[in-house]
């Protein structure tokens, strides 16, 4: 029989399998299935792209070859050139860098602020809590990106720094929400409260007990504001407000957009938003992955339901059929089946 | 009594948000880089006392003040519907100029987003519903679309279905030459024009419906008043519409939230792109010609639009779910 899951919806808290061994299979645990598995791959080849730009690519980024100006993807210029004769395909290789770096520092930075506010904020109870919740739900109204967008303009030549500083700052509170939700719940279980009945001290109470429990949603925490970064970075840089010496994907939009490509030169901006998109759909993998590791029956559903219809059996039907099972013994020649699949067949595996 | 009590907690909470957006964008310029009212101000001696004198205080330029007393001043001019006069614009007050351009964005962002909504909603139920089918195919499909930036899917719709095919106006919201007025003739223009940058939101923002939907449907058809309700052999129709998906919603609508920021966000960039006459284009030129009194009213006006937004989503929720009026939220 399945553990009863909590039906909670994703700001409320989830029962995550409570870790009973520790140690570093279990903390990946979350990441091994299908769907994660293809998400990190994807990921891992933008990384190594990334990384090891220059060997990709024959021409850098900014590099203008005045014989080829806006060709058609060739053999000599994968994926076209720009109105200078700059190889769009080194920008894109080359753009990885500029993505990732501010991505990542987003993610870091945010999931950092929302594990400081959430797990404090559900540690603690009364005005503090109530407070910190006020603080988190502020910022998940506030729209961010106008927000970002004022806030580069105002500066004369905003560092990366500060660019993914305001991305995390405006893209913490969903995080946040969630993980004082899950902290909250987390509290009153036995053994929390056998920790503190023990004495042990709060800051081994939140690390030692409490975090492992988090890993999953801090962990699908961090991908999703990832990909919120990514999109608000590529939107920035597209509007212009970024300079545009940080070359990044939306950078490559930026100068298409300015230099005329639409609609003809479709080499010059198609590539950057499917390289966004792919990226996106990657980081969502990840997460769904985390998602049905945390609640087992968004998988398990459709497997079963695909099963039962194999077996000849609709899935929503409501009268329940009395089957006979071949090969069963006497005393048990009929089983009933629930037709939702509430109950396994003994002959799962 | 409990009621009332969660009507005083929400409340409270929305006025606590509308004050820190308030002073978030008082604390906005004092931040910035360089002081672009001054120098506006001595290249253009004829200002008017009041015109610099409310400038001035939107941008802690009177600094012979305390930063208490220039709190109060600007909450004076709040208070009074003052939101500075626009650089860029020949000091035309800054609430006029918002005032022109707020309905078209919530008209566009409006219709798509409860479109988007309805849509996606219905498909998450339906998928959620016959899980393990076909239809499961929907659900990667309209995430790749979600993780779409919208603005570079605009510039491809407009790509495709302006200039090549030429189903639809590329730009405006409206033809260039046509007067507006409150005629049939005017609105069919409005919506064919308006098709094309509403579409392409919908598209986008539909997947994360669908799959918010289809997840918390899988997960509510496992209770046990779904099992009892096909038990007692009510018709499956009946079962999906109000037992599990009137359940399978609520979530929806809490993270209306969430979605809301990040599509007004995608929203203000299609603007530009489809040089629709809304906030996202305001703001964006408001960007180019850093015209920070425009800009600082324009977030104002974003978020407090986005609060009521939010205050409406609160009340259907309320409407939808007893229980949020008996307990605490």
């Amino acid at each position: 029989m399945t553990a009863t899951m909590s039906t909670a919806p994703e700001a409320q808290p989830v029962e995550v399998p409570t870790s009973t061994k520790r140690g570093m299979g279990n903390a990946f645990a979350m990441f091994r299935n299908a769907k994660s598995v293809t998400g990190l791959a994807i990921l891992g080849v933008f990384t190594l792209a990334a990384i090891f730009a220059p060997f990709i690519t024959r021409y850098g980024p900014l590099e203008k070859n005045l014989d080829a100006l806006r060709q058609p993807p060739s053999a000599r210029f994968w994926l076209g050139t720009t109105h200078m004769g700059e190889d769009v395909f080194a920008q894109i290789v080359y753009g990885t860098r500029g993505v990732l770096v501010v991505g990542f520092a987003a993610g870091i930075i945010a999931t950092i602020i929302a594990i400081a506010i959430g797990v404090t904020a559900g540690y603690m109870s009364g005005w503090r809590s109530e407070s910190l919740s006020a603080l988190t739900n502020v910022f998940l109204v506030i729209p961010g990106l106008p927000l970002m967008i004022i806030i580069t303009t105002g500066q004369e030549n905003p560092s990366l720094f500060l660019v993914a500083g305001v991305l995390a700052l405006t893209g913490w509170a969903w995080g946040g929400r969630v993980l004082r939700a899950q902290t909250m719940s987390l509290r009153n279980r036995d053994f929390v409260q056998a920790a503190r009945a023990n004495g042990e001290p709060l800051w081994r109470i939140i690390t030692v007990e409490m975090l492992p429990n988090l890993m999953a949603i801090i962990a699908s925490s961090f991908v999703g504001t990832v990909t919120a970064a990514i999109l608000g970075l590529t939107t920035l840089a597209f509007i212009g407000i970024i300079p545009i010496t940080n070359l990044n994907w939306g950078t490559i939009l930026f100068w298409a957009q300015a230099n005329g490509a639409f609609p003809n030169l479709w080499w010059w901006f198609v590539p950057a938003g499917l390289a966004i998109a792919l990226l996106g759909v990657a980081l969502s993998l990840i997460n769904f992955g985390i998602d049905e590791y945390v609640n087992p029956r968004l998988r398990s559903a459709g497997e079963r339901a695909r099963d039962l219809r194999k077996r000849g059996m609709k899935t929503n039907s409501a009268v329940t059929e009395v089957r006979a099972v071949p090969g069963a013994g006497s005393t048990a020649a009929t089983t009933t089946t629930a037709t939702k699949g509430e109950y396994e067949r003994p002959d799962v595996p | 009594m409990n009621t009332l009590r969660f009507l005083a907690r929400r409340i409270a909470f929305y006025l606590f948000t509308a004050w820190a957006a308030i002073t978030i964008n008082f604390f906005l310029p004092r931040f910035l880089k360089g002081d672009p009212i001054s120098a506006y101000l001595a290249r253009n001696q004829g200002t008017s006392p009041e015109v610099a004198e409310s400038l001035r205080i939107l941008f802690g330029l009177n600094q012979d003040r305390s930063l208490f007393q220039q709190y109060i001043d600007y909450w004076g001019l709040m208070l009074s519907g003052d939101l500075g006069r626009s650089i860029s614009r020949g000091l035309a007050p800054v609430t006029d100029v918002i005032a022109s351009a707020l309905p078209w964005t919530i008209g566009l962002v409006g219709v798509a987003t409860i479109l988007s909504f309805v849509i996606g909603t219905s498909l998450g139920s339906i998928i959620g519903w016959r899980r393990g089918s076909r239809l499961d195919v929907l659900v990667p499909i309209t995430t790749f679309f979600s993780t779409v930036p919208y603005f570079w899917m605009g510039l491809i719709a407009i790509a495709v279905f302006a200039t090549n095919l030429g189903w639809f106006p590329a730009s405006h919201a409206y033809g260039r030459g046509t007067v507006p007025a409150w005629d049939v003739n005017f609105m069919l223009e409005v919506i064919r024009h308006g098709t094309l940058p509403a579409l392409t939101i919908v598209i986008a923002s539909l997947g994360g419906w669908i799959l918010g939907m289809r997840n918390m449907m899988v997960t509510v058809l496992d209770e046990d008043y779904v099992t009892v309700a096909q038990a007692k052999g009510l018709s499956p129709r009946r079962v999906l519409t109000m037992y599990a998906a009137r359940n399978a919603v609520l979530p929806q609508i809490q993270s209306f939230a969430l979605a809301l920021g990040f599509i007004v966000g995608g929203t203000l960039v299609m603007e530009l792109v489809f040089s629709y006459p809304g906030v996202g284009k305001l703001l964006l030129d408001a960007t180019a010609a850093k015209d920070f009194p425009l800009m600082q009213g324009l977030f104002l006006v974003i978020t407090l639009t986005v609060l009521v937004a939010n205050i409406l989503a609160d009340v259907a929720y309320a409407v939808l779910d007893p229980r949020t009026r008996q307990t605490e939220a």
